[in-house]
This record gives C-alpha cells, structure tokens and sequence, in this order.
C-alpha cells in the first residue's frame, strides 16, 4: 500500500469491478495455492491406498522430513519467483555454507558456533553478490546465478581439497558446541521421539514468509517488482533493494539447511547439492509460483516440497521395481502439476 | 547504491568482530590444532631412482569431489614422487569428455597413460590410438574384461562381480536372510555388478533402492522409508563409504535392528566399525590403484616388467571388521585408505 490517492469517482459507487464484493468461497478460489493442495491431497489419497505402510505414523514422519529439506529452501525461491527472479546457485549454496561452517571451526579450533556464524556472513555476502550483480549489471538473473552457480561448485571443491587435503571436510563431532548445535539444527529427542527441527524450522518459514507476504509492505513490493519491474519503479517501489534483500532471503535459508546437512552427517561432501536447485524451483512451480513471476504463495511453495517429499518417499513405500523410480517421479510431478494447473483455471474462471 | 555500499562496510565490521570473538571461541577438543598435535610432520618425499623424468597422466571416470578418486591420486602421486616421474591427472563423468581428455594427452606426447574403462566402448579408439603412438596403457579400477583386448600392458583393480560375491557370502556367514543394497548412481555398470554379485551368492533375499547421491538427507530419507516399509530387511549394503553414515541415521530413526555394511573406506567408516555402527566394510585399496598403476608403468620404461600375465591384478575385495579398525584408524584419517 504505497502513497497512491485513490481516484475520486470511486466514492460514487461500485463502477470500479476492484471494489465489488467477493464472497469468502470466490476468494478461496483464487488462492494460488488452491490447485496444489488439491494435487497434494490427491497423491496423498494415492499412495494411502496403494502402499500399506504409507500412513503409519513413522513413515509420515519421514516423509515429513523429506519434504521439510526440500520446503526450507522452496519458501524464498517463491519469494523470489514471485518477484520475478531465478536462483541456480541456490543448491551449491547450501554445500558451501556448510562446508565454511565446518572448515572454519576445524582450523580455528574454535567453537562450532563461531565457524556457524561466519558462514552466515559468507553466505549472506554471497547472495547479495547475487543480488547485487543483478540490479547492477541488469543481465537475466538466470545468467548471473548460472554464473555463482559454476563459480561455487568450484570453489567448494576447490577450497576444501586447499584447506583439508581431502574432498571432504574433517568430522567437527568432538569440538565445542557441537551438540547444542545438533539439537538447533538437526534433530532432539522428546519422550523418546526424535523430532527433525528442519520441520519446525520450515514450518516457521513458511509462517514468516506469509505474513511478509499479505501483511507487510515489502511483500506488496515483492508483488509490484515481479508483476512489472518498471510499473513497480515508477511508483515509487524501491525495485533494487527489494531483489537484493530476496536474494538475501535465499542465502538465509541456504545457510539454516547448510548447516542441518553439517550438524545432522558432520561430515560434509564438498561435491554435494548440484542439481538441487532445480527441486527447489520445482516445489515453488507445483505449488503455484508463475514462472513470469508476480503470482504465488509461500504456503503454496510447502505444498509443492509436501508433494515432492510425498512422491519420492512414496515410490519406496509402494515397493515400485526402483529401475523405474525417475519415471514414476516426473510422471507424479507432471500429473500434479497438470491438476494444479486445471483446479486453478477452473476457479479463474468461476470468478 | 549508496545503501549498498553501507551495508557492506557493515557486513565487513561484523565479519572482523566475529574473527576476534572467533579466537576467544576456540574449542577445547577436537580441530585442526589436534589433528598437527597428533601428527608429526611427514618426512619430504624424495626421488629413490635417478632414471629420466618420465611424464605419466591418468584420465578417469570420477565426478567432481570424489573421495575415492582422491585416494587413487595420492597413491599415484607418492609412486610418481619416489619414481621421479611427473604426474599429471584429469577427470570426467562424461565418457566422450574421458575420451577426449586421454587424446589430449597423447598429443602431449606422454610417456604412459593410466585410464579407466568404467564406459569402455568411449576409450576402445583412443585407448588403441595411445598403443599405436608408442605410449604403453594401464587401465585401473575398471574394465577387466576389456582392458588385454584393447591393447592395456595389464590391469589394476578390483572385478566389481567378485566384490560383489564377496558381500553375499560375508552376508551368509552373519546370517541375514533380507539385504537392501543402495545404488547412489543410477546406471553406474559398477553398481549393478556389485548388487547382482551380491544377490548371486546371497543366500538370502536381495533388493535394489536407488538414492540421489548428491542430496543426502534424501538418502537417509529413501533408506528410512525402505526400512519402515519392510522391518524384516537385517542388513543394508551401501556403495559409497560416505552413504554409510546416512544408513546408520536412517536406521536409527526408522528403529530397524538391520546391520549396515558398506564398500569402501573413510575416516568415518572405520570409527563406525569401532563402535560397532558398521557390520563390515569392502575395501578395495584405491591407494593401491593409483600407487601401483605408476610403479608398473615405470617398470615397464626401465625393465620392459609386466606383471599378472596378462591376468588383472586385483586389489581387491578385502574385507574389513571392527578387528582391523584400530590399524586402518591413521590410515584413513591422512588419506590413503
């Protein structure tokens, strides 16, 4: 809601169809993240019927997992789609954070979450690059990410093989701080039941993201810049700043699963994440995100991870021959997408 | 931009802070300061020989960052150092990138070549092209059934089948009636045959579950949803030594009593056949690949040496139980097992 007057024959009447009333069905109906939940409660349905094991408690805790590592990083990349940008280094992203958090706490010998908190520097600094190098150059972010993307794989294995000898880092197991860190980032027990914090901490992202979304002015920014980046600057909407800090926001959430990967296995393989940006793209595009950007939801993005995480799990709990597994993938994620899709033409239409 | 610019000045003064607070932080255990307290410097490698310098290369198979690959290369280069060759080393996962790379350094006139025929059909014309310039070939790790019909002097490594069968009769002497075996790459020809050799002599039964390797929370995931789907699988076979711990994890979580054995060796392997995590690992001595490949190559310059006769020398299966754990323990851990 920037400082825009509202026009003055607007008082005289609904003539303006933007000030007609909707009914709280029609506006349900017009939820980006209508289609997917519908997709999802399908290929819930789904593999309720055709896998035995699909609704025990334990299993769903799995499959809850799966999807909270995919979901963590699918709520900024929605973000970011939703303002009209792409991010391919998002996935190697995650591997360098971890591997600075764990390098740096090994040579220093210092305590792990000294070593943590500089890779949330480095890899904040490297999504600002990111975001910086965008609004700068005005090159398509799909370029400059590419960019980071190579320049990161390299770098991680390149200064892990400097710094350690070895294409993996040196376990962090025994240092200072390391089961705190454990319990912040991986896992503690309650009542004998092991809880994945990765869940809590998608759960927490998707409910920040929201609200920033509906409820803040920068989410009506986020909006305005993918809808029209030059629309949104003649408003007065400040078009570099809101890029550079959704860039920011991916760095953020890259770091939170970098370090779940490091204090969850405290071994990290400097090779590890490529290819994993593209999951995160996919999540946010099932659950609603317009690639053009300008349109989509943070809930939307959980959905689509709830899916993904529910499909590839699945696919084992069916006990599906595994030579077909990739098919069975892309085929599910097709089907969801292609209903997503449908649901939400369907409720276009309606209103 | 102006704002851009502070923002980074202020990144910069919270980095220098944390550095300083970084050096009241330390950690009383563990690190890099315990790592050079318990290792003395290594003595200097020096030449044993005074023959030329001879320039050898070694093309392989490997991805980016592969542990096992990295081993290989230390083990050719403490043979290149003590044989006063040169050593140079290239990589790809791409068979026609391979291939490539083997030609470039035949046009580099080299004086030996070590390569891998994980994708035989690829290396078959340039493998020949090296013969016919004159460079003498080793193939190492894989590719036994191939190498002596390509014109190879000899190979080094371990027949992936036999490995395979290794597993199966180890898995019957623990035992276990229902393994799981846990491809990291799909249609990696290695990774079948140490499956379907495992399967062939397992007296038991024996599945396939294909992972991601390169996510590996979505390792431990696939695994636990395996081991929830099926609680009477009692033993799970990974590939990769580093998908060893993630199974460890995975069995935890989902509370399956099934034992986790793996191939290969790393630092963490051996711990967790210490503890008792581990049932047993496959080694096959990549050190011993890479080490042995430049030796045998520098005996065939000065001494016209062949060794196997015209059989592969294989490097493996060894396999490995909590009772070697302690020995391999500082092996693992400075890399070269």
């Amino acid at each position: 809601m920037t400082a825009t007057a509202p026009p003055a024959h607007d008082r005289t009447g609904p003539s303006d169809e933007r000030l007609l009333r909707t009914s709280p069905w029609k506006k349900l109906l017009g939820r980006p993240e209508l289609g997917s939940v519908v997709g999802a409660a399908a290929v819930f349905l789904f593999f309720s019927i055709v896998a035995d094991t699909f609704l025990r408690a334990s299993s769903l805790s799995t499959v809850l997992y799966a999807a909270s590592t995919i979901g963590i990083m699918a709520v900024p990349i929605a973000l970011l789609m939703i303002g009209g940008e792409f991010d391919l280094s998002a996935g190697v992203l995650v591997t360098s954070s971890a591997l600075v958090s764990s390098m740096f706490s090994y040579q220093m010998t210092a305590n792990v979450w000294v070593g943590a908190l500089v890779s949330l520097l480095v890899t904040l600094a490297i999504g600002a690059f990111n975001g910086v190098m965008l609004v700068r150059t005005r090159l398509p972010s799909f370029i400059i990410t590419l960019g980071t993307f190579l320049m990161l794989t390299g770098m991680n294995l390149g200064f892990t093989k400097l710094i350690s000898g070895t294409v993996s880092t040196k376990t962090i197991a025994d240092m200072a701080g390391f089961p705190a860190a454990k319990k912040v980032f991986a896992s503690f027990t309650v009542g004998g039941v092991d809880v994945k914090t990765t869940i809590l901490w998608w759960i927490a992202l998707v409910a920040l993201a929201t609200w920033i979304l509906l409820r803040t002015r920068f989410g009506n920014w986020i909006f305005a810049v993918g809808g029209g980046a030059g629309a949104a600057r003649a408003v007065g909407v400040p078009v570099a700043r809101t890029k550079i800090l959704l860039y920011t926001g991916v760095a953020f959430c890259a770091w939170i699963s970098g370090q779940h990967l490091l204090f969850s296995f405290d071994v990290v393989q400097s090779g590890e994440g490529v290819g994993n940006e593209l999951i995160y793209i996919i999540a946010a595009v099932i659950g609603g995100c317009l690639i053009t950007g300008g349109y989509g939801s943070a809930i939307g993005s959980a959905v689509g991870a709830f899916i993904f995480g529910m499909t590839s799990k699945g696919i084992v709990y069916a006990e599906w021959n595994p030579d077909w597994f990739k098919f069975f993938l892309g085929a599910m994620l097709l089907l969801a997408t292609l209903l997503n899709a449908w649901v939400r033409k369907r409720a276009e239409a309606t209103t | 931009m102006a704002r851009v610019r502070t923002g980074v000045r202020a990144i910069g003064a919270v980095l220098a802070a944390v550095l300083g607070a970084s050096l009241a932080g330390c950690s009383a255990t563990g690190g890099k300061r315990a790592e050079d307290a318990r290792r003395a410097a290594e003595a200097q490698g020096r030449a044993a020989v005074d023959t030329p310098r001879w320039t050898f290369a070694m093309v392989t198979h490997s991805g980016d960052g592969d542990t096992f690959w990295d081993i290989v290369q230390r083990g050719a280069k403490q043979a290149a150092v003590k044989d006063n060759v040169k050593f140079l080393y290239a990589h790809s996962d791409e068979a026609q990138q391979q291939a490539q790379l083997v030609q470039t350094y035949i046009d580099q006139k080299v004086d030996g070549l070590i390569v891998t025929l994980a994708k035989p059909g690829a290396m078959k014309d340039v493998v020949a092209k090296a013969t016919r310039a004159g460079i003498p070939v080793i193939t190492v790790n894989s590719g036994s059934a191939e190498s002596k019909a390509y014109g190879a002097l000899t190979h080094i490594g371990q027949d992936e089948t036999v490995a395979g069968e290794a597993v199966g009769e180890e898995l019957d002497r623990r035992g276990r009636k229902k393994a799981l075996c846990v491809l990291h790459e799909q249609g990696n020809v290695g990774h079948e045959q140490r499956c379907s050799g495992a399967g062939k002599t397992f007296g038991g039964a024996l599945q396939n579950l294909y992972v991601d390797g390169t996510n590996m929370p979505d390792v431990q995931a696939a695994i636990e949803a395996k081991l929830q789907t099926d609680p009477s699988i009692d033993a799970v076979v990974t590939l990769g030594a580093p998908f060893a711990d993630a199974a460890v994890q995975a069995k935890r979580t989902a509370g399956s009593e099934a034992e986790i054995d793996t191939f290969d060796l790393n630092a963490k392997v051996v711990a967790g056949l210490k503890s008792g995590d581990l049932g047993f690992a496959v080694d096959q001595q990549p050190y011993l690949q890479g080490y042995e490949a430049v030796d045998l190559l520098w005996l065939y310059r000065y001494n016209a040496d062949v060794l196997g006769g015209g059989r592969p020398v294989l490097t493996g299966p060894q396999i490995i139980t909590e009772k070697d754990a302690a020995e391999l323990q500082d092996y693992t851990e400075r890399g070269t097992r």
